[in-house]
């Protein structure tokens, strides 16, 4: 069953409930995880997003777009909670859907978090510091730069803000899986 | 693939040589690295990334950082990239603009930056 209907490139919400159903995640889940936000779990994610997406069938130029991508939503996951929700986990599922894997990163570090700044439109204001958070620390981009570099790597997508935190649904068509290896994947039970 | 880092010397450059994955968690030991050299009076640098296998952008940021700090004393901070994967995030950043990204550590010291 295919979710919600399809959004246009790089869509960013910023109301209602950040409320995308756990349980229709878990019965979908190609892959759940849960991690305590610490910058070390950042690169396990990654793993688990490309490991499955190479099971998909998925190489190349592609996969090394995933892998970006979600490093780049569980960084700024582990962030927030650090600030926010340091004892709370983040989560982290795979789905394949249909044509598309769908990978989504849920923070639970509350509504405090919708004030991100965004990256300036010259790219030179970042040395200048004219753009760079409060916090004036040299080495630190905008706290939008995350989601501006998911913007332009994913087909699809989705921030969802709510009172408990962020949802960041993020998806890649992949025409390339076909159905004879869509087939043989499900039917792959055996050990290696 | 943890972080590793090599620096050598080439006449008034300094070339720091970066491999493994630069991420949040790797980060900090490249801007340390950086604030280093710079403390030390090294403000002409070189950063190697040919062996990076993966950078996002809180390694980015540590490379603006740098940039900055070198600029402060009038320096540079010049890239060595040839890998599509990299360079693609320079790209939807729009830091290709703002650092210099050469396809050989020779051509990023024979630039004079």
């Amino acid at each position: 069953m295919r979710r919600s209907t399809r959004r246009s490139r790089a869509a960013v919400e910023s109301a209602g409930p950040a409320d995308l159903p756990t349980s229709q995640l878990t019965t979908m889940a190609a892959v759940e995880v849960s991690f305590t936000p610490l910058p070390a779990h950042v690169r396990t994610a990654r793993l688990i997003a490309a490991a499955v997406a190479r099971r998909l069938g998925i190489e190349g130029a592609l996969l090394d777009e995933i892998r970006l991508a979600v490093g780049e939503a569980c960084s700024r996951a582990v962030a927030v909670h650090q600030r926010q929700a340091p004892t709370k986990p983040v989560t982290l599922t795979i789905l394949d859907e249909n044509d598309s894997l769908v990978v989504t990163v849920i923070d639970t570090a509350g509504d405090e978090q919708a004030s991100e700044t965004q990256p300036p439109e010259d790219p030179f204001e970042l040395l200048t510091g004219a753009s760079s958070d409060a916090s004036g620390a040299l080495d630190v981009l905008p706290s939008g730069f995350g989601l501006a570099v998911i913007a332009g790597l994913v087909d699809d997508l989705d921030v969802v803000r709510g009172p408990s935190g962020t949802v960041v649904r993020m998806s890649w068509k992949s025409p390339e899986r076909d159905a004879t290896a869509r087939t043989t994947g499900a039917a792959e039970e055996s050990p290696n | 693939m943890d972080l590793s880092l090599a620096t050598r010397t080439e006449g008034d450059r300094t070339v720091v040589s970066v491999g493994g994955e630069i991420d949040v968690y790797t980060a900090p030991k490249l801007r340390e690295q950086l604030i280093d050299l710079v403390s030390a009076g090294n403000y002409h640098l070189v950063v190697d990334m040919e062996s990076v296998d993966f950078l996002d952008s809180t390694g980015l940021g540590v490379l603006v950082g740098g940039l900055k700090r070198v600029r402060a004393h009038d320096g540079s901070l010049e890239l060595v990239c040839t890998q599509e994967r990299i360079l693609k995030i320079f790209r939807i950043t729009g830091l290709t603009k703002v650092f210099p990204i050469h396809a050989s550590v020779d051509e990023a010291i024979a630039s004079g930056g």
